[in-house]
Formats: structure tokens, sequence, C-alpha cells
């Protein structure tokens, strides 16, 4: 242990600890920038300098490690100037258009100089000597360099958690930078749009393309029928951009406050999750049955699951020799938006062309999915527009609703109701385990072989899991099966996805189903969820997620009856016709970097 | 107490028998020279001035068995240009010095970091190395060196940023702790000294400890080379003892009508006609890693502080805030002055600045923009302003 | 481009294709062609598997790695405090008069580029320029006129 004061307070604490770290224990917090809890430390912006006796300089709290009888002053006077200037050196740097600017109330440069900077800006504004470029070309997010602070988060977060390395530090000097590659727009480069770096970015320099203002004019015409779907983490996520604790489920409210918004039907994407699952279960049941019985060398295993759009572009442009591998199945998203202007119009009674398809996702990649060229299978564009939680956390303090003090309402139908192995979509694993709860059933005419149908191995934050899958004593019509060890992994964070694509590649490790989410904790960590983010909240959203699983009357996929009904109605069965039409899509190679 | 006379040193460029220093000095422990080092009182001659022996004593203590010798040649300070005629003159010596730091230290292998700027340099130095690889050889000691070019980068320099470059990285400084000694090159314990720095400590094998001891003064032991440049007859490279006043070397040095000495480059002190007979050139007054340069009369202070502040905006890294947006303010605020459109008085908010630059910036660039602009503006208030 | 994509394979089979063996590489494409291409930059980071991004990074960082088109011969004259003092400016004004270029530009017929840098290490014998790889010192007007048609002859 080691012992220090602090402000003239003793505390003693481990070796290696920071001083941010042990102030912090002392519940004096230091102000900080770089520093977040997901990545590695930076120690650049040097907000968080203190103050140690005898030492020649301030020291950067985040990146020194305390030692036997350091006295550190947090509030000196040379403490208090350094951090006024450090302030007003980023404010000069800074596009301050705050009351135009999407971060507005949610800038931690804004609470900064709210806290620590009160008053006259001496210095030169700085921000017409550099050439700032915005980029939109991208439909998912918007990185607008007048805005950056150069912390380089965004650079650690798509090094570190994600190993796509689309951002890069730039240039030096003045003209330093945050870059991608060449400096190209950020729709040529690999980027994925998982929105990581989005959710890290302290200011308004990167933020998701919204779409607020389309959709409220899409509601407000009385010509256009509205259908909106909602995502499975939304649910547990939404609260936290509304004021609540992280971790409650608000399924009830948020159906409330999207009626109240006015759109024409508030349906559940789980519904289409459950869809997924009979789709995607029986494709890969397909896949092993060639496999094992027909030796079929055109068919590949593993299969790897296909609703993240993220970890879709992350494969086409860095393993697209594993793209016959990927499920051929369209994300729970883009099968709904098939459905809506096939199915339900059809139901309804309603032209297609006046359905404008609405999505709320955890997720900034699936407004890119929205746009890919063969997401259209209904003859129309099959989702229009996709809200992040954020934007409709946005709407919903635009519509003047009080959200803490909705009653609770259910979705509509045709498309709303689902299983609690849907919602667990948006936890890491989740995919997985409904598919198994599907398809070993199928298979075995038994249920999974776990408590209460929680398959736990599949479960949990670490960023690679396996689970083997003993499947025995089948039905007679998969007795190709008996004794099949059914092994699978998965991976949440696209730096996780690409050791364990590695792996495979290499024939180190044998599998036969992978899931991979590309944000860390899966969709519940997405990049369109409120800000901020750390492992303690990821894990109690994770917790929240599975809870409400447990509460559901039906916790099985095949079970739904809706499902069990468009199957009747209009698509026949899985893997139809129809059904690979209007659900299923393929993918496209791209550059490798 | 400094010395009265300007004595002439002739340690670095006097050509010897390399081999048999080698041999003779290869053969001690490296207790013995790491003990001889720390008491000759040789300190750092790139302009840091950290004791040598301390630095060896610090690397030879850690556990990890790949340990790492590091000469940096990357020479950048403005007026800085001894490095360049050692590395040409006497390349051996350098070599020989990075041997013998690798006996003390236990390292394998060393690197040459030398900057893109003389890489006219690398075939010479290329064949002088093939040569004392083989001196090694059959003297039996285990010690490659490997040459490594910079790419016009000012901030690789710094001990860390040096070891960025190598590694493949942009040179930017790392936090610290933990310091070179015990995590540097590719992680591990690295003694990184300057080009002449090396030469002395071999010199001091060769000479022993009390004739390098008895020269300078307390705090500044030996000699050391100084590139003299700007307002001067005499512009060169001289290897003289340390510890003389600004005085006495303008004396020798400046051309009848030096204003001003600027000692230590862009991120050295600026010292005032006012002040030469107070001020040492050493480590208990101003030091310098041997840029000397001087200005007369005619020279405009605005002009050479305007200078300093462009290049810093340049050869910034980039990565801390005091130091990218700070120096760029520093820059602008004197320009604003000059035109009228800030009042004089901004230049002590831009003072006051500079102090948190010193105090708050991560690594020695940042801290030393203060030293010249504060040293400048204070002395020559005028000259800024009007 | 095809010929990029063998000279970095070979390059990397010199220098290896660790993550220190990024500089020399890049050092080896600049050898003689003075710029590098994206193309260059992709080539390596498929050779090194890094990302592209991520070589520009470092690329972009170390001014003598510039990524715009420059000419065979690269004029770097030095802009610091003793070249500036020492007459730097006449020099500057008279490489520009006889290239009919100004700084930052490169000479048509793609064999002159003219840039400035910081301090070469020259100060006693200012003012200097580098042209590629070699110093010239002590120059005049005359002098660098004299250099310049040299190099110019040389084609």
């Amino acid at each position: 242990m080691v012992n220090l004061t602090i402000n003239g307070l003793p505390i003693s604490v481990k070796e290696g600890t920071t001083i941010l770290d042990a102030a912090r224990k002392l519940d004096f917090t230091i102000p900080t920038l770089c520093n977040h809890p997901d990545l590695c430390v930076a120690g650049n912006c040097r907000v968080c300098v203190v103050k140690v006796l005898d030492a020649r300089t301030l020291v950067a709290a985040c990146a020194t490690p305390v030692t036997e009888g350091m006295n550190v002053m947090t509030n000196s006077l040379s403490v208090r100037t350094a951090r006024k200037h450090i302030i007003e050196l980023l404010l000069s740097e800074h596009l301050a258009d705050c009351t135009k600017c999407y971060k507005n109330g949610s800038c931690e440069l804004q609470n900064l100089a709210n806290e620590y900077s009160v008053g006259d800006h001496i210095l030169i504004d700085l921000v017409p000597y550099h050439a700032h470029k915005k980029d939109i070309t991208s439909p998912s997010l918007i990185k607008d360099d007048s805005k950056c602070i150069r912390c380089q988060r965004c650079v650690r977060t798509c090094e570190e958690l994600q190993g796509v390395n689309a951002l890069a530090v730039a240039n030096k000097g003045a003209k330093m930078k945050i870059s991608s590659f060449f400096d190209k727009p950020m729709h040529e480069v690999i980027c994925t749009n998982c929105g990581q770096c989005i959710n890290r970015c302290p200011t308004g320099a990167l933020v998701e393309r919204n779409y607020i203002d389309e959709v409220w004019e899409a509601i407000l015409d009385p010509q256009k029928h509205v259908v909106v779907q909602t995502a499975p983490a939304v649910r547990v996520g939404l609260g936290e951009a509304l004021g609540l604790e992280p971790g409650l489920r608000v399924t009830g409210k948020m159906v409330s406050a999207l009626k109240r918004l006015g759109f024409d039907s508030v349906l559940d994407t789980d519904f289409t999750a459950d869809l997924t699952i009979m789709e995607e279960g029986t494709e890969l049941l397909t896949r092993l049955k060639k496999v094992l019985v027909d030796k079929d060398t055109e068919v590949r295993l593993p299969m790897t699951t296909s609703c993240s759009p993220g970890w879709i572009k992350f494969i086409e442009h860095t393993f697209p020799d594993f793209l016959n591998h990927v499920s051929t199945c369209k994300s729970p998203q883009q099968m709904f938006g098939s459905m809506a202007k096939t199915y339900y119009a059809q139901k309804r009674g309603l032209n297609p062309k006046d359905i404008v398809s609405v999505s709320i996702m955890p997720c900034t990649a699936k407004k890119y999915e929205a746009d890919r060229p063969e997401m259209r299978s209904s003859g129309y564009k099959d989702v229009d527009y996709v809200l992040t939680t954020r934007e409709l956390a946005k709407m919903i303090k635009q519509a003047g609703i009080s959200f803490n003090n909705l009653q609770s309402m259910k979705y509509d139908s045709i498309m709303g109701d689902s299983s609690g192995a849907a919602v667990i979509f948006g936890a890491t694993g989740g995919v997985m385990e409904a598919a198994l709860r599907t398809a070993y059933e199928l298979v075995t005419g038994r249920e999974v072989p776990f408590k209460d149908l929680n398959i736990t191995p599949v479960r949990g934050m670490e960023g690679v899991r396996e689970a083997n899958i003993l499947i025995d004593n089948c039905l007679p019509e998969w007795s190709f099966l008996n004794g099949v060890e059914l092994k699978c992994a998965v991976a949440h964070g696209l730096a996780n996805a690409k050791t364990l694509m590695s792996n495979v590649r290499d024939g180190k490790v044998s599998y036969h189903f992978i899931e991979i989410m590309a944000c860390p904790g899966g969709c519940l960590g997405g990049g369109g969820q409120p800000i901020p983010t750390n492992k303690k909240i990821r894990q109690k959203r994770a917790e929240a997620i599975y809870e409400e699983d447990m509460n559901m009357p039906i916790r099985k996929s095949h079970e739904n009856p809706e499902i069990i009904e468009i199957y009747k109605d209009f698509l026949g069965k899985p893997n139809s016709h129809k059904a690979h039409e209007l659900l299923h899509t393929h993918y496209t190679r791209r550059k490798r970097y | 107490m400094a010395n009265a006379g300007l004595k002439r040193v002739d340690l670095i460029f006097d050509q010897v028998n390399v081999k048999e220093i080698l041999e003779k000095t290869l053969k001690k422990e490296p207790e013995e020279i790491i003990q001889d080092i720390l008491d000759s009182g040789l300190r750092g001659r790139g302009g840091a001035g950290f004791p040598t022996g301390l630095k060896w004593k610090y690397t030879a203590t850690e556990k990890d068995p790949v340990k790492y010798i590091v000469c940096n040649a990357d020479e950048g300070e403005p007026g800085t240009f001894k490095d360049r005629q050692i590395l040409d003159e006497v390349p051996r010596k350098v070599f020989g010095g990075m041997a013998v730091a690798s006996k003390a230290i236990g390292a394998k292998t060393g690197y040459i970091y030398l900057r893109g700027e003389y890489k006219f340099l690398v075939p010479k130095i290329e064949e002088e190395l093939e040569v004392f690889h083989h001196i090694l050889k059959e003297l039996k000691h285990d010690f490659t060196i490997h040459l490594r070019l910079g790419c016009g980068a000012y901030i690789c320099g710094e001990e860390s940023a040096l070891f960025e470059s190598i590694e493949g990285f942009r040179g930017e400084p790392r936090n610290k702790p933990p310091y070179p000694t015990s995590f540097g090159l590719f992680g591990k314990p690295t003694s990184i000294n300057n080009v002449e720095t090396l030469v002395y400590a071999f010199m001091i094998c060769r000479i022993g400890v009390k004739r390098f001891h008895d020269l300078g003064t307390k705090d500044s032991r030996g000699s050391k080379v100084f590139s003299v440049s700007g307002d001067t007859p005499k512009a060169g490279i001289y290897e003289l003892e340390l510890g003389m006043t600004v005085e006495r070397f303008v004396e020798e040095f400046g051309d009848g009508d030096t204003k001003a000495v600027q000692v230590g480059g862009a991120s050295g002190f600026c010292v005032p006609r006012k002040k030469f007979s107070d001020t040492i050139i050493g480590f208990e007054g101003v030091p310098t890693g041997g840029s000397m340069k001087l200005f007369n009369s005619s020279r405009s202070m605005y002009n050479v502080l305007h200078n300093y502040l462009d290049f810093f905006s340049e050869e910034s890294c980039g990565q801390c805030t005091p130091c990218r947006i700070g120096c760029q303010q520093l820059l602008l605020g004197i320009q604003a002055v000059k035109k009228g459109e800030k009042n004089s008085r901004y230049l002590d908010e831009l003072i006051k600045l500079a102090g948190t630059m010193k105090l708050a910036s991560k690594c020695g660039l940042g801290q030393s923009v203060g030293n010249a602009f504060k040293s400048i503006v204070e002395n020559f208030k005028e000259e800024i302003i009007y | 481009m095809i010929e990029h994509g063998s000279q970095v394979k070979e390059l990397a089979d010199k220098h290896g294709r660790r993550r220190d063996s990024l500089i020399p590489i890049l050092q080896g494409l600049l050898e003689g062609r003075n710029y590098l291409t994206d193309e260059d930059m992709v080539q390596v980071a498929k050779e090194l598997d890094i990302s592209a991004a991520d070589v520009y990074g470092t690329a972009s960082f170390y001014s003598f790695m510039d990524t715009e088109v420059r000419g065979k011969y690269v004029i770097r004259v030095c802009k610091t405090i003793s070249c500036s003092m020492k007459g730097k400016n006449e020099v500057l004004r008279t490489i520009e008069d006889t290239l009919k270029i100004k700084v930052g530009e490169t000479t048509s017929d793609r064999q002159f580029s003219l840039l400035e840098t910081n301090c070469i290490g020259w100060c006693h014998k200012a003012p200097a320029i580098l042209i590629n790889d070699t110093p010239y010192t002590e120059l005049t007007p005359e002098k660098v006129t004299e250099i310049l048609q040299e190099y110019i002859k040389k084609q």
C-alpha cells in the first residue's frame, strides 16, 4: 500500500493507483477530458494537471502513479491558473457555436467551461486560422474538425476497442488533426459506422447524422402512414437519455411516448428478431446437413450471424474471403422494413408507397445499413429513417412529453409480439442463445437443458466466449446430428471479432456457429446509445435485458403466435422462396484500406 | 565560481587509438566503469544535463536481460551543429562511448538515431561501423550498433519521442514515469545519451576521472563543445572549459556590438547585455546543448522571437493542449501586439500563459518555449511592442 | 502502380515486416522519388498488416515524408534564425526566380520542388539549403544560381 496526502487529507491506496483514482476515493473530482474508463491512459489534454510538492512541473493526475509520501494539491493557485488556461486554450481552437450544436447541453468542454472558465476570454480566436472540414458524406456519422479538441479518444477507441484503425492522428504542431486515411471522406474508407467513436467524443466533433426533422415531417404528413420499430437494446438505454438511472426497463413508457409522438403504428424489432431466429436457425441446420451429410464443399462453416451492420462492413473490408460464411439473413431491422411494406401493408390494406418505415436503434451503422442499395426488396426503400436512442430522446423532449409520468402501453399488432429470445438480441451472446433455444428444440423436440432456458455459458462480458452444446436423441429427420457437439463462439467489439476470425482463418479454432456484435457489450453498448458509457453502465443494461427476457410470457421465438401467423399467411416456411426474396441478402467485397 | 579564462580543450576531436582504450576499459567491471563516470561529474551534453553516471547506474540495476544503449544524434536545436562535426571527424569515439556504456549497463544492442538532415553522413558512418564491429569482435565484446534515420522532426530529439520513432510510430513523447532507464526503447531499460556525452565518457576512460573532474566548476564539471553562430567573426565549433561568464564569451566571440546572446537555442534563454557579467554558461547558470547565438544591435529581437515561436508551432508534436495551442497563441499574440491589435499589457497575459506552458506541458519542448519567450519579452519589451 | 507494389515487397524483405520496419520502408520508398502516394501507403499497410490510416498518420508526422507530389530534386531552404539573419531571403528569391516556382510548388517538368525547412545544422555557414540529401552552405544569390545550373544541366 502507498501512503500519500491529497489536499491535506491522508489516504492509503494500492501501488500503481493514479493520482486521479486516489483523489476519487477521497471524493475529490479532478477534471479530465482525454481520459476514458474504457481506454488506455493518454495524458495529453493536460486538464487534469495537479501540483505535487517538490516536483519541477505540474503532473497529469490520470497518468501519474502515486508514490510514498506524495503531497498532492488539486486546487492550488498554479493548478487553478493552469486549468483555466488550458480550458481557454481549447476554447480558442474550438468553434463554439453551442446554440446550433447537436451536443449543446451534453458537451464535456462546455461543462468544463461552465465549471472553471467563466468570464472574458482573453486569448485569440484560432478558428479562422485553420482550414476546417465538416464531413457529412457518411449516412451514419458527421465528423466536424472545427469542434475537435484532439483528445484522441476516437483514435484510441477505433484502435483499442474496435481494431479498425480508421481514424489516426495526422501531421504535427499547429496542423495536427484527427484524420481518416489521406483525409478521405469517411464514407470512402474502412470506417464500419459502429459509432463507438461518437460514444466517446467529448464534444460535437463526432456525432450521428440525425434525421429528426425528416421523421417529424413524415409524422405530421396526413398522407403518410408512419410505422416505427424499436430495437431490444433501446428499451434498456432510453431512460438514461431522459434523466433516469442506468439499467431501468422503460419498454411500456417508450411505447407510450412513441404513440404520443404520433406514429401511426408502434411495432417491435423484437418481432423480426424472432423471425430472424426462424430463418437463421433453419439456415444453420441446412448448412450443418450439407456439410455433415452431403459433404457439400460449396457450403461453409462456421456460419456467422449477420444482424450487426458494423460487423458486416468490417468483414467486407477485412475478411472478404469469409463472406460466404456469413448468414444470408438480413438483420431484424431490415426484415422488419421489407415486411412492413409487403406483409403489413397487405394486411392493413395500405399502399406501401404511403408507408414511411422508421426504426429506433441503439446503433449508427443501422443508418448505413438502411441505405444499402440491396435493401429494397419490398420495391421501396425498406427502412426509410433510422433514429438512434439519443435522437428519440430529443424528439420526446421536443414534444414536451414528461417521460417519467407516462403510463405503460403495449405494442400494436401485427408485428408487435415478441419472445424473451428476441429481447436478448440486445446483449452480446443473445442471438446465439435465442438461436439455440429454437434450433435445439426443433432438432430434439426438447427444451435446451439449461435452467429457466438461460444458456449462461454464452452470456457475460469477456471479449470472446465459447460454448459447446451436445446434441443427442434427435428427432428422426435430424438423426445426423446425434452426438454432434455444437461448437459455438461469441465475440463482441470488433477487435475481439478480428482476433476470433483470424484464429478461424488460421485454423487454430473450429466452430459451427459464431455470433459477432461490433459493439462492446453487444447492441446495448451501441454507437447510438446514451452517453456516457462504461463497463458498469453496460453491465446494468445487460442485467435489464435478461430481466426483461425472464418476464416475457413467451421465451422462444418459434412460439411467438405472430411468427406462426406470418409463416402461415405469407411466407410459407423458413427459407422458402418468398422468404429468400424478402428476408435474405448478399454482401459486397470492399477495399482493404 | 566562474572561470577567469576561456580555456580551449582538445578532448573531443583529438584522434586516439579507439581499440586500445576499449581493450583497457572493457576489462573493467561494470560497477567500476559506472563509478568512474559518476566521480567525473559528467552530465549530459545534449542540453538536459542529467548526470551520466546516474543514468547508467539506474539502467544497470534493472533486472531485464534485454537493455539498450541509444545515441541521440537528432541534433535539431537551432544553432547546434557540433554533433555533426563529431560524427564526421571522430565517429569511432562515439561508438567507443556506446560500447563502454554497453558494458556498464549490460546491453547487447545499441542504436544511433541520426537526424534525416544529416543523411549525407550515412556512408561514412556505415563504413566506420563495419570497422568498429570488427574491433568489437576481436575484443570479444558482444555488442552491435544499428543506425536509424530520422525524417524531419525536431521533437524526435526528445528521448521518449526518439524511442517512438525507432519503434515505427509518430514521434510523440510518452508519459513519465516510467522513465527510459526502466521503460525505454521497445519497453526495455534504456540509457539514451547525446553524441558528445558518449565521447566524453569514452575519453574519461582514457584520461582518467581527475583530469576531467578538475576542469570546469563544481556544478559543471569538464568541458563542452559549443557551436557559435550569428553576429560573430568566429562562427564555428569550439571545445571550451565549462563555467565561463557570458561576458567572457562575448569578449572572445562577439563582434564588438553584441546586445544579446541566446544560450541553448530556441528552447534556451536570451541573455541581454546588462546580464552578461552575471550569467554563467553552465548548469548553475544557463545550460546549453552547445548552441550559442550572438545578436548585435542591428537585429530585431521581435524577429528573433517570432522566428522561434514559428519554429515551435511547426515542430511541436501537437498532442498536448498547452504546447500545441500555446505556441500558436504566443506567436499570434506578439503579432497582434506589434500590429496594435492588442494592447501591450497583453504581453503580461502571454507571459502568464508561457508560465502555464512551462508547468503543464507534457514534455520538454512545451516546457521550454517559455524560456525564450519570457527572457526576450522581459528584456526587450520595446522591440516587441513597437 | 504494380511497380510500387513490388518495390514495397522488396523493402519489406530487406527491413522486415515488424512495426519498427515501417519507417525504414517508407524512407526506402522516398529514395529518389521524394513523396508517397496513397497507393504506396495501401501497399505498405497490406505488407505490414496495419491500417492505411495508421501508415498515413505516421508518415504525415515527419516533415520529410511528403504526401504531395514532389520533384526529382527537393530544395529545402533553412528558415531558422541564423540563416534568416544571413541572407536566406535573397537566396530564396533567387531560387524562386530561377526555377519560376514559389515555396511549396514543383516545376512543371517535375524536376524541382521548393520548400522551407527548420534548422539543418549549418548555422556557422549560413545561409544553407539541402537539395535532396546534400547540404549547400555559405550561399549567395550567385552561388545558388551556379548550383542550380549544374542540377539543371544534369537532365
